[in-house]
């Protein structure tokens, strides 16, 4: 797509030439790309467009069929609640699990990279979370939180302390669950830490230490920028998690209680799927969406200037 | 691994009807969904009766698919209604009946058995069970899982703390006073046996609740379900007397309560009496390892309960012969001995009057009286609350009741909110 436009630029200094190349080589450029864009069009843009389009539409029922509304859906998507506090506590989830399983990777990748006996295991014992599906993490953390019997609760009772609903407290609910998925995702991330730590090549270590730099001065410096293109790669996958692992909300509190937990696409899915009422979903899927896409954007824009490729 | 089964033994069968020389007649396939919401061996129960079914109805293949929990089941239903690959039989809650009649999704029975026939079948089954199953002069859904809400009760704690063990509370106060006496707390305050627990988690606390506002005399929805009661007084004062029993009496858990884990808190003692569906009581006797009885809910103004539990639908997406061979297995799944059979095996109340008649229910009732007991509270019980948009209006409802038990809403804000917000989604149905 962007080969084309490339070339017409340059077309502005030979006229002859951009009449005969382009036409060729967008041609093969395009059918290079069908194959993809038929997939991409088929599963990604057309269900896309056709959100949009159904989003100005009222929700069929019985007796009265799709009408037009326009912003209907939106007003009361914008006048209800529920939205507003699954928004929030979208954010919350995100703000929370993000830096904290970046952190957490980088931390362990840093930890399992040196030399240590027994690493090999160690490494697998971090990574195991991420081999397990979501629906097991989310049944093994049932088991620890549940009040009474739970592994957490057995814990505190051999120190004297009382049971504690996790799941069942409008104040811990959101942690509980946001804990989970820290657990979860810094496994995952750790990898790509640790594949990234092992490209850097051992002679910047040495150069360091012959300069005389701290072990922190090496990392700030060398490691941490050398690490840019990665970290922006898992914060683009972690943000897109955040708002697309829902998995181990409807196994563990089915976003309650009283939606401390309900997120954005498990609201999508309960007005979808339990409620019947598609013009509320999908408008809802186009927020999700442009939110999304933004973040995408903004992503690559603002951390894209400050990542340094090889 | 259910579905492999069946799929086993429909070759099986078919194996043998064809050893039995069976002239080679099309078959016909029905597809029938179930959600399971009680503890014990559901799905091998289920398995068993389409087993025997199909034994009594060669040329019928019944493919019965566990589908998770009542929620799960109906999402799955609808998903695959619109989807062109539905069901054509399924147990759904009663209570969606109306949600079910919006999406166009079921045919009446009254076009399937017509006049007196049809009269003569409906009537046969308790009139309490069909108050959620009728609506606009039709019949939706014919009774099959239906339970009322019990009180269970611990008889050894009762002992112990010096009550007599074989009375249950009566009335809200006595509960309370019971409850009271029940609750143990260790040397350093923390509890080790609560006095009584009512699930306020998952998907059910309005059900339970709907027995205290019966019994505080307050109906909650009119009959059409389009018209919600919420914010009455009597409504905010069952709701008060609900969030008391763990805010000020602490004789119940402060938190939420899961509805899935209470009969378990129930086995391991840590709680003394406790409130479900009599659906667990055949899960209560095999686990329960003390003397335990079962009572009526206490009254307040009056007893009562909600009716509860699921009903059998035929979808309209199916063929004639589809249609026939599904009206078959409905009338196989609640006559008498097949309803006695899943009585006794589940808890659930057996839905006809002439299912307690045959000789193994009554056998078990004399022997088990606590199985007579959920029927005997069925004068008491009013329809289940349900009402168009079903889902949603229910949601809203426990959210706030939810949010009443967890402190952060009076139950009078958490009834109004939910009055206003139930209004604004039944305002287009009226």
């Amino acid at each position: 797509m962007r080969r084309p436009a490339h070339e017409e630029e340059r077309a502005g200094k030979s006229v002859r030439l951009a009449r005969l190349l382009p036409r060729r080589t967008s041609v093969e450029a395009w059918l290079l790309l069908l194959p993809s864009v038929v997939l991409l069009a088929t599963f990604a843009h057309v269900p896309i467009v056709a959100t949009l389009i159904d989003s100005f539409y009222s929700t069929p029922r019985r007796n009265r069929p799709s009408h037009f509304v326009g912003l209907d859906n939106y007003q009361d998507m914008i006048a209800d609640p529920i939205f507003w506090k699954a928004l929030t506590n979208n954010l919350i989830y995100a703000l929370g699990t993000i830096p904290a399983s970046i952190a957490i990777a980088l931390a362990m990748a840093l930890f399992v990279n040196s030399r240590l006996p027994g690493r090999a295991l160690l490494r697998m014992a971090y990574f195991t979370p991420t081999v397990l599906p979501m629906i097991a993490v989310a049944n093994i953390w049932l088991f620890f939180y549940t009040p009474g019997y739970g592994l957490l609760d057995q814990i505190a009772a051999l120190f004297g302390g009382h049971t504690t609903n996790w799941l069942g407290s409008q104040q811990t609910a959101l942690g509980a669950i946001m804990v989970v998925t820290v657990w979860k995702e810094a496994g995952f991330f750790m990898i790509f830490y640790l594949a990234a730590l092992q490209q850097i090549p051992p002679d910047l270590r040495e150069a360091a230490a012959i300069e005389g730099a701290s072990r922190f001065a090496f990392f700030r410096r060398v490691t941490w920028p050398l690490l840019m293109p990665v970290t922006l790669f898992i914060l683009v996958n972690a943000v897109i998690n955040a708002f697309r692992t829902i998995d181990h909300i409807f196994m563990m509190t089915g976003g309650g209680p009283d939606n401390a937990t309900n997120v954005l696409l498990f609201h999508i899915y309960e007005v979808g799927f339990k409620f019947w009422d598609q013009g509320a979903a999908t408008a809802l899927t186009i927020v999700l969406l442009a939110i999304l896409g933004l973040l995408a954007l903004a992503q690559f824009v603002i951390a894209g200037r400050k990542v340094h490729y090889q | 691994m259910t579905i492999t089964r069946r799929l086993l033994l429909a070759a099986a069968l078919a194996g043998s009807t064809a050893l039995a020389a069976a002239p080679a007649h099309a078959e016909t396939q029905l597809s029938f969904y179930y959600p399971v919401a009680v503890g014990g061996p559901v799905t091998k129960i289920v398995d068993g009766m389409v087993a025997d079914f199909e034994k009594a109805n060669p040329g019928i293949k019944v493919k019965a698919v566990y589908a998770g929990s009542y929620q799960d089941t109906i999402a799955k239903t609808l998903t695959a209604l619109k989807g062109g690959d539905s069901p054509q039989v399924a147990v759904l809650l009663s209570t969606d009946m109306f949600t079910l009649i919006d999406e166009d999704a079921v045919i009446p029975y009254d076009d399937l058995v017509k006049g007196d026939e049809g009269k003569k079948w409906f009537s046969s089954f308790y009139p309490g069970f069909m108050q959620n199953s009728q609506a606009s002069g039709k019949t939706w859904g014919i009774p099959f899982q239906r339970s009322t809400v019990v009180l269970y009760w611990n008889k050894e704690a009762f002992k112990e703390a010096g009550l007599d063990p074989e009375k249950a509370p009566q009335t809200w106060d006595e509960m309370r006073d019971f409850a009271k006496k029940l609750t143990k707390r260790d040397a350093s305050g923390n509890v080790t046996q609560w006095g009584i627990e009512i699930p306020s988690g998952g998907a059910f606390p309005y059900w339970l609740f709907q027995g205290l506002t019966t019994e505080n005399g307050a109906i909650l929805m009119n009959q059409d379900g389009t018209q919600v009661a919420f914010d009455k007084p009597a409504v905010v004062e069952a709701l008060q007397y609900w969030v008391d029993l763990g805010h000020k009496d602490k004789v119940a858990p402060s938190g939420l309560v899961e509805w899935g884990t209470t009969p378990k808190d129930f086995f391991e003692k840590k709680t003394a009496m406790m409130w479900t569906t009599t659906g667990n009581l055949t899960n209560v006797r095999d686990h329960a390892k003390f003397p335990f009885g079962v009572a009526m809910l206490p009254a307040k103004v009056r007893r009562g309960t909600p009716t509860g539990g699921g009903n059998l639908y035929i979808f309209k997406k199916s063929t004639p012969e589809q249609q026939a061979a599904a009206l078959k297995f409905v009338h196989f799944m609640t006559s008498p001995e097949q309803a006695a059979r899943w009585s006794m095996a589940t808890g659930y109340i057996a839905v006809s009057p002439a299912a307690f008649e045959t000789p193994a229910l009554k056998e078990y009732v004399t022997k088990f009286p606590p199985a007579a007991v959920a029927r005997d509270q069925l004068p008491y019980a009013v329809a289940e609350f349900s009402t168009h948009d079903n889902q949603r209006v229910t949601k809203v409802f426990n959210d706030n009741l939810q949010a009443a038990l967890l402190g952060t809403k009076t139950p009078a804000q958490a009834m109004k909110d939910a009055q206003a917000e139930a209004d604004r989604i039944l305002k287009s149905y009226k």
